[in-house]
């Protein structure tokens, strides 16, 4: 693998036909480059959570992945409305998701959850009527962070 | 399991992926309509039951390597869904019987339930 393999994905907000395209082209990319099936799968939980967010929430936003050798990090950035209250949004079962998202079989209130379970490191930074950015860590090999 | 055996075994119709139904296997199963929950539940080569029919549960399946959905209580996946289901080769099953039926049936022929790890209070 190179040092250093980044790619970079716009999303639209309310495009629920697209959704999860750029996350699964970053899974292929990660496939491609040979990290093992666990690790993908983590990421993956990881950015299509991510999107699912910018998608539902932040009326759309960049969705970035960065391999090095070490550590793959996800950065999902939106100029959305921001979480004014990041406790709560990271508790199981707490979501503003509309009607809509709901029938679609999201908005349960696990994506933030979901997102931390399979990060090594989770930073959420969130302003509100600014947007957010959040970034998550996953590292290649074990005991280089504090999964949970 | 493959995939022969449980649409014998649920009487399913396949939508998609006639030619895959013998070497697709699966020893596992999961039934939800909440997508977070698949991402959160579900282990790898898992089958997957829902009842929800938009495109999203294909994308769901595909990025939890899950390799073919069964839709129960007789709904059928939006065109959408098919669509993707057919450019990545996943099959797709439909069962005319609810959820808990069509469970109970895969579970009686042996597939197993996805174990939920023990959860903080």
């Amino acid at each position: 693998m190179d040092s250093r393999y980044e790619v970079e994905f716009k999303v639209r907000g309310d495009d629920f036909l697209a959704a999860g395209e750029a996350s699964n082209q970053i899974k292929e990319t990660l496939i491609m480059l040979g990290v093992p099936s666990p690790i993908s799968r983590r990421a993956s939980v990881i950015t299509y959570e991510a999107e699912m967010n910018l998608v539902i929430h932040s009326g759309g936003g960049i969705l970035r992945a960065i391999i090095t050798p070490e550590k793959l990090t996800i950065e999902a950035k939106d100029q959305g409305p921001g979480i004014p209250d990041l406790d709560l949004a990271m508790r199981e079962g707490f979501s503003t998701a509309s009607d809509k998202v709901r029938e679609m079989g999201f908005g349960a209130g696990m994506g933030l959850p979901n997102i931390k379970r399979n990060s090594d490191c989770l930073q959420i930074d969130s302003l509100i009527g600014k947007g957010t950015i959040l970034t998550a860590t996953v590292f290649f090999h074990q005991g280089e962070g504090n999964r949970g | 399991m493959n995939l022969k055996e449980i649409v014998s075994c649920i009487g399913a119709e396949t939508l998609h992926g006639e030619d895959l139904l013998e070497k697709v296997e699966v020893e596992k199963a999961y039934a939800s309509d909440l997508m977070s929950d698949v991402l959160a539940f579900a282990w790898p080569g898992t089958l997957l039951l829902t009842g929800l029919t938009n495109v999203q549960i294909v994308r769901t399946a595909q990025m939890m390597d899950i390799p073919a959905v069964v839709f129960v209580r007789g709904k059928r996946p939006q065109e959408e869904a098919v669509a993707l289901a057919k450019n990545i080769g996943m099959p797709l099953l439909v069962s005319s019987m609810s959820m808990y039926e069509t469970c109970g049936l895969l579970y009686k022929a042996g597939l197993s339930p996805c174990v939920i790890p023990a959860r903080e209070a």
